[in-house]
């Protein structure tokens, strides 16, 4: 960065202090920087604060400016923070009182020819300044110090508002919003290199500002398309982390009269393109697409798949747009697939979406790991929204209950209190399919299982013709309320469904919990009187454990 | 008049038997005519005689009315006032002996004021002394002893003389009356009076004798009753009963042997069979118990609740199940109690041999003295309610302090009021000083002793399980300790069931929460240390594992399901401790044979470690074992030649917390003896879930694991031959019945209930309040005997005007009858008198 140590231009009529330059600067504000160093913060928050007074109370100490400017780049986190203080207040009140160049800026050598007046002389240089010095704020944005970058970005985001208060770029179609400053906070709030979550969730709330929203999605889906073109194919995980942190935190409206809430009022607001809620969906969507394009990361990719359906989908122009990434996202297999499910499902519903063999493929993400998987209780709920309807076909709904069933087999309890009253639901919705419980007039015993498990296709597994001896088996599983659970196959089901959206959501440590809290009116007791740790009979631990 | 109909009813029910001739004829019978027939109506007025029952009421009137009327004008009541005549209560020789009583007064009343010859009749205790001479068996109630040594002349012609006594006092009557003097019969009369009052003194003072006498016997007998079991001392005490001065040595025989302590009849001595028969029994019965349990049934209707709760009922659910007291009974001449005894004192010394050298007679002469002591506690037994084992309590007690004696441990312990109390008191000790200490606290703090002990032992219990955690934690471990420090744990549980359980699940559950904590960190957990195995197989050894449900063991099994299916297996040891976990699973579930998949889960992964190059090819591995890629070939055995030294061993418990460095053979060892466990694991899950309907898809991946993939050929023989087998009871055919639901009760039809309600009577209307309702049938009820006795009253009055009626007829017809009798008299007086006249003219 530089940072031009030129003088002020001296502003013309301003008599009073002919001898400014010499006189008022002390002898170590231009001093080597490890003079400054070795200030210590006192002192520089002193000298700090008599150049703001003195910047602000005439044009002649406009040169102390470069005080301030060098003390942000000093590199004691304090002092920094005190000259972002100051700068601030400094900058801010030269923007309230129309003291920096509006228009088209011309460079610093342009404006020393003689076609400007002292005064606009003067304001071009100021402005330079302030341009050096949000430059170098941004760069503060990638400071190690959170604090520095916390005052950074609100400084920032104070000129921002300022600006667009009193716009420094005349447009002539009127509706300025300061872009370019913007943009800048943009690239400093995703860094390439390093984690910037905390200080995405301290920008939060600027987004709550309908024109700052719309203006940051546009320029985060150009950021996006820069840096990535840039990189060229090479992954940027902490950048695409970044970038999605900040993505995901953009809440948008769901309807236009919710657009209200603006950084700063214009005189006609209404016809201003951001007052529409078509276009902050246009951007939106453009955004989304910017950031999904790229190839992301596993962790990334089911990230965004969980908040997909519920904050992407429906604030999308076109969410059909979004099948290409669902479909690959499908076809992925794990749980990737599993989240796809969801998104897929709400295109399938409201936009039409056909996709062939869904079933088949829903078949075929059943696997043990279902049970283990952080999303159990997602995709129960979703297996249970796909096979409600009653319009399957009962060699479908047969073959997904044996499947669950086999499966079963190997769950946990936690998984097996779900699965269990699941499989029954699904007997019960489909009458026909009750054979697998009830098969009265039967030929005798069978010497294996009629259903192929490793059938891909859920009409040739026979599944029909078997009987679900899986969740007999389980009456005698080692957790009671399993046990019992399994045992209603034992009677003809009744009519009405179980209602699983109390056992969705137990985990393993919810289950013991809920065990160790049973209260018990008498406690049974082992009538065996024991020897010592191995000395009871028929003990299979001390067959094999010793104690020394 | 309608009560007279009532009681004449018997009279009714005799005659119905001879109206039933009558009955036969159908001109006498009036049909009552009914309308309808209703079901359920007693018909009893269907048939009427109103010949019969008119004659009947006439008769009775005549009875009653009539008689009344006839006697109306009279005021005399004939009474009878013979004693007892119309008393049931009175026998009738009571009867006659009043009635004779009475009359002999009256006669002497009357008689007697002036006879002054008549000889007074003398009395001795209201008889008089003719009755006692002529019924010499009238005894005194207390006259059995008293003749004894006084054999005075009358007296001896009072009970030999027989009927001669009648006469010599008719004799000595007609001397004194020869004699002329009244007062020598007088003299004799007195001097009867003092003697017998001479006679009652010496009664009394001999009485009094007695009872002082069997009271001190009494005393005498408390003091000596230890002795009495004992034939010598028995034989003793009889001698000195014998020194006492005693006048009649066969009355206090007798004496004796009615106050003698009358030894119960006891049952007899047991077989041994029939004791490992009853034994048996019991633990029958508990096994019944506990399979009903593991079922998950409720609790039979027949709940064995305490009768009777006692005002010193400690509450803690200790019943006296069976009435303990020893019965005394004999076995080659000796009491049998002291069989349990010898069996203590030989638990004792050989106890006792470790520690110090206890003389062998030594602990004989003690013995024989807690036998006596023992003999008084039974006496007291009667008194209080002991516990069941507070015999073998004390009799412990006894040898422990004997022990304490030479190792100088305070004898008392207070309860530790906190868990570094407790440590405190344990610190620096042998753990068998230990166990001694733990076990006077026990002692000393038991609940029947003082209140708040019950709280103070709960504690203990809680202290002792946190301290066996931290003998786990130590390094090396003090397994021996522990190991002994458990039966003293199950014992504090059996006592208070409720408040060990509440410990032991206080533990459980900060062993999740730490789990789960871990969880939310670092997102992987590892596997506990020691401690958590040892509170495992403590609690299988406290409370029952097979229960359907239980308080404590449920939690802990879904505890071992979260360790088997969360925590990585990373090294070698994590192995092992997922094997033990497994060993733990299986013993908790070995009785009731229940499925758990986390098991072959994790003996499949397990095996899959074992696979050198793999390739995952028709099974899937489960979650702990399918997200480890680097980590999965931690038990292929690298070289064969240690497969060849490798000897089977069990793994010693240490192994758990603290795995050392070994060389790369004794590594491969460890591998092969886990590969070894794992196997005979499979075996065993193989032989218990054999049955299970989907047996064949349940070890479906070990089966494809052990024939395909797994390197057996490298492994030692023992291995190679445990694989076969493992294999060969994998490969058992699966029987596939297909399902079918229990029948069901056919719905019965959906029917109406009726709705009852009470009639109090046919044919009125039923109001809804029921006071109102008892009002009205008051009412109607009143009615209809107040229309009754009107008729009844009219009857009467028409009865009566009948006889009144009847008898003006006949006084009429006597009086015409009279007077024509008078007139014809007269008639014929005129004509006599006109005949004589015409005579005379």
């Amino acid at each position: 960065m530089s940072l031009g140590f030129r003088e002020a231009p001296r502003a013309g009529g301003d008599e009073r202090l002919p001898d400014w330059p010499a006189c008022l600067l002390p002898a170590h504000a231009y001093s080597t920087e490890e003079g400054i160093m070795a200030a210590s913060v006192a002192e520089a928050e002193a000298i700090l604060s008599a150049c703001l007074e003195a910047v602000l109370s005439s044009r002649s100490h406009a040169n102390r400016v470069f005080e301030a400017l060098e003390l942000l780049q000093s590199e004691q986190k304090e002092i920094v923070l005190c000259a972002i203080r100051i700068c601030s207040r400094l900058f801010g009140s030269l923007l309230e009182q129309g003291e920096l160049f509006v228009g088209k800026l011309p460079s610093e050598e342009e404006s020393l020819q003689e076609s400007y007046s002292a005064e606009e002389k003067y304001k071009i240089w100021m402005r330079h300044r302030y341009n050096s010095c949000n430059n170098c704020l941004a760069q503060l944005m990638g400071h190690q110090s959170f604090q520095v970058k916390e005052s950074a970005l609100c400084t920032l985001m104070k000129f921002v508002e300022l600006e667009a208060g009193r716009p420094l770029v005349k447009n002539e179609w009127s509706f300025n919003f300061p872009r370019e400053l913007l943009k800048l906070v943009v690239e400093g709030l995703i860094p390439v290199e390093e984690d910037s979550s905390l200080l995405i969730s301290r920008f939060q709330e600027y987004l709550d500002h309908d024109d700052v929203r719309f203006f940051v999605m546009k320029l985060v889906a150009e950021n996006i398309g820069n840096v990535m073109q840039k990189a060229k194919k090479a992954p940027l995980p902490v950048y695409q982390k970044n970038a999605f942190a900040l993505v995901s935190s953009i809440s948008m409206p769901s309807n236009d009269s919710e657009i209200n809430n603006f950084l700063v009022r214009h005189a006609n607001q209404e016809e201003w393109k951001v007052s529409k809620l078509k276009e902050h969906r246009a951007a939106f969507e453009r955004m989304w697409l910017g950031f999904l394009k790229h190839k992301l990361p596993g962790f990334l990719y089911r990230k965004v798949l969980v908040i997909l359906h519920e904050s992407i989908l429906p604030h999308m122009n076109e969410p059909v747009l979004l099948i290409d990434f669902l479909t690959v996202a499908y076809n992925v297999g794990g749980a990737i697939s599993l989240l796809a499910l969801n998104g897929l499902f709400v295109l399938m519903l409201h936009h039409n979406l056909e996709y062939p063999d869904f079933y088949k493929k829903l078949y075929s993400l059943l696997n043990p790991y279902i049970f283990y998987m952080k999303y159990r209780t997602r995709f129960f709920r979703l297996l249970d929204l796909f096979l409600s309807s009653s319009h399957l076909p009962a060699y479908l709904v047969a073959a997904f209950a044996k499947r669950l069933a086999r499966l079963a087999l190997t769950a946990p309890p936690d998984g097996l209190l779900i699965v269990i009253p699941f499989i029954c639901n699904l007997l019960r919705r489909h009458p026909s399919c009750k054979v697998l419980i009830h098969r009265p007039d039967s030929p005798a015993e069978m010497l294996e299982d009629p259903y192929v498990m490793d059938e891909e296709d859920p009409s040739e597994s026979r599944a029909l013709e078997s009987s679900l001896w899986e969740i007999k088996t389980l009456q005698s599983h080692y957790h009671p309320d399993v046990a019992k659970a399994a045992a209603v196959i034992n009677t003809s089901l009744c009519e009405m469904e179980d209602d699983l959206s109390e056992v969705l959501e137990l985990t393993a440590f919810e289950m013991f919990d809920r065990d160790i809290k049973k209260e018990a009116a008498d406690v049974s007791l082992e009538f065996q009187q024991v020897q010592g740790l191995f000395g009871k009979k028929d003990n299979v631990f001390a067959q094999y454990f010793t104690l020394e | 008049m309608e009560k007279a109909k009532r009681q004449g009813r018997p009279a009714a029910a005799s005659t119905k038997a001879d109206t039933s001739t009558a009955q036969s004829n159908p001109f006498e019978v009036k049909v009552n005519k009914q309308k309808f027939q209703i079901l359920g109506r007693k018909t009893r007025h269907d048939v009427g005689r109103p010949g019969v029952m008119r004659s009947r009421a006439h008769k009775k009137r005549t009875q009653t009315l009539l008689k009344e009327f006839k006697e109306r004008g009279k005021s005399n009541v004939f009474k009878d006032k013979r004693i007892g005549e119309y008393d049931n209560k009175i026998s009738p020789e009571e009867k006659m002996m009043k009635r004779f009583a009475l009359e002999q007064q009256k006669k002497f009343e009357k008689e007697h004021i002036f006879n002054l010859n008549e000889e007074e009749d003398l009395t001795h205790y209201g008889h008089s002394l003719a009755d006692i001479e002529k019924l010499d068996d009238i005894v005194d109630s207390d006259s059995d002893t008293e003749e004894k040594g006084m054999l005075s002349e009358e007296l001896t012609a009072a009970h030999f003389g027989g009927g001669g006594l009648l006469r010599k006092k008719s004799l000595t009557g007609q001397q004194d009356e020869a004699s002329g003097q009244t007062k020598s019969r007088k003299e004799l009369i007195e001097e009867l009076i003092a003697k017998s009052k001479q006679e009652k003194r010496e009664r009394q003072t001999q009485r009094e004798n007695t009872q002082e006498l069997t009271e001190k016997l009494n005393s005498d007998w408390k003091e000596i009753q230890s002795f009495l079991l004992h034939r010598t001392s028995r034989s003793e005490t009889e001698k000195q009963v014998e020194e006492k001065p005693k006048p009649d040595e066969y009355d206090i025989m007798v004496r004796e042997l009615g106050f003698e302590m009358k030894v119960q009849p006891s049952n007899r001595m047991k077989t041994e069979e029939e004791v490992a028969k009853e034994e048996k029994e019991r633990l029958l019965k508990l096994e019944a118990d506990r399979l009903r349990r593991m079922r998950g049934e409720d609790e039979p209707e027949t709940k064995k609740t305490p009768k009777h709760m006692s005002a010193d009922d400690l509450a803690d659910g200790f019943l006296l199940d069976k009435d303990d007291r020893h019965f005394l009974s004999y076995k080659d001449g000796k009491p049998n109690i002291e069989d349990n005894e010898n069996e203590m004192n030989e638990k004792e010394g050989e106890e006792s041999e470790e520690e110090s050298d206890v003389e062998p007679e030594s602990v004989d002469s003690y013995s024989d003295c807690e036998d006596d002591m023992e003999e008084a506690h039974i006496s007291e037994a009667q008194e209080r309610q002991i516990k069941c084992n507070k015999n073998k309590l004390q009799t412990k007690a006894q040898s422990s302090i004997r022990e304490a004696a030479k190792l100088e441990l305070p004898y008392l312990f207070d309860a530790p009021d906190s868990f570094e109390q407790f440590k405190a008191l344990l610190s620096e000790k042998p753990i068998e000083e230990q166990l001694l200490v733990i076990e006077r606290i026990q002692k000393s703090n038991h609940p029947s002793l003082a209140v708040g002990n019950k709280a103070k032992l709960e504690k203990l219990f809680a202290f002792l399980l946190e301290y066996v955690g931290e003998l786990a934690c130590m390094e090396p471990p003090e397994l021996k300790a522990i190991d002994s420090l458990v039966p003293t744990l199950y014992n504090l549980c059996q006592m208070f069931p409720k408040a060990a359980s509440n410990h032991v699940k206080f533990i459980l559950q900060d062993a999740v929460h730490d789990l789960e904590k871990i969880q939310e960190v670092k997102s992987c957990m590892p596997f506990p240390g020691l401690k958590m195995f040892i509170y495992l197989k403590i609690i299988a050894a406290l409370f029952p594992t097979s229960d359907f449900w239980h308080p404590v063991v449920t939690p802990s099994v879904v505890y071992m399901s979260l360790l088997l299916t969360k925590c990585p297996v990373t090294t070698l040891q994590d192995v092992v401790k997922g094997l033990c976990i497994c060993c733990l699973f299986l013993e908790y579930v070995s009785l009731s044979q229940r499925f758990v998949p986390e098991l072959i889960n994790f003996l499949s992964g397990i095996l899959h470690m074992a696979v050198p190059n793999r390739k995952e090819q028709g099974y899937t591995l489960i979650y702990p074992f399918g997200s480890l890629k680097n980590q999965l070939d931690l038990l292929v055995v690298s070289e064969k030649a240690d497969s060849e030294t490798w000897q089977k061993q069990s793994f010693p418990l240490h192994m758990i917390s603290r795995l050392k460095e070994k060389s790369r053979t004794e590594m491969n060892h460890l591998r092969l003896s886990c590969l070894g466990l794992c196997l005979d694991l499979i075996k065993r899950c193989a032989a218990m879930y054999g049955s299970l309907p989907s047996f064949r898809e349940i070890v479906q991946p070990i089966e494809i694991l052990l024939s395909s993939h797994m390197p057996v050929k490298q492994y030692p023989k023992l291995l190679q031959e445990l694989c076969d087998d493992v294999l060969k009871q994998l490969k058992v055919k699966g029987q596939y019945c297909p399902l079918v639901c229990e029948k069901k009760k056919p719905v019965p039809l959906k029917l109406f209930t009726p709705k009852i309600v009470k009639v109090l009577e046919f044919g009125r209307k039923q109001e809804s309040n029921k006071k109102e309702q008892e009002r009205k049938r008051l009412i109607h009820k009143h009615k209809r005997e107040l229309k009754g006795a009107v008729h009844e009253i009219r009857k009467d009055n028409q009865f009566l005007a009948r006889m009144q009626l009847a008898e003006i007829m006949e006084r009429d017809s006597e009086r015409k009858r009279k007077v024509k009798q008078l007139f014809s008299s007269l008639a014929q007086q005129e004509g006599d008198w006109k005949a004589m006249k015409r005579k005379k003219f």
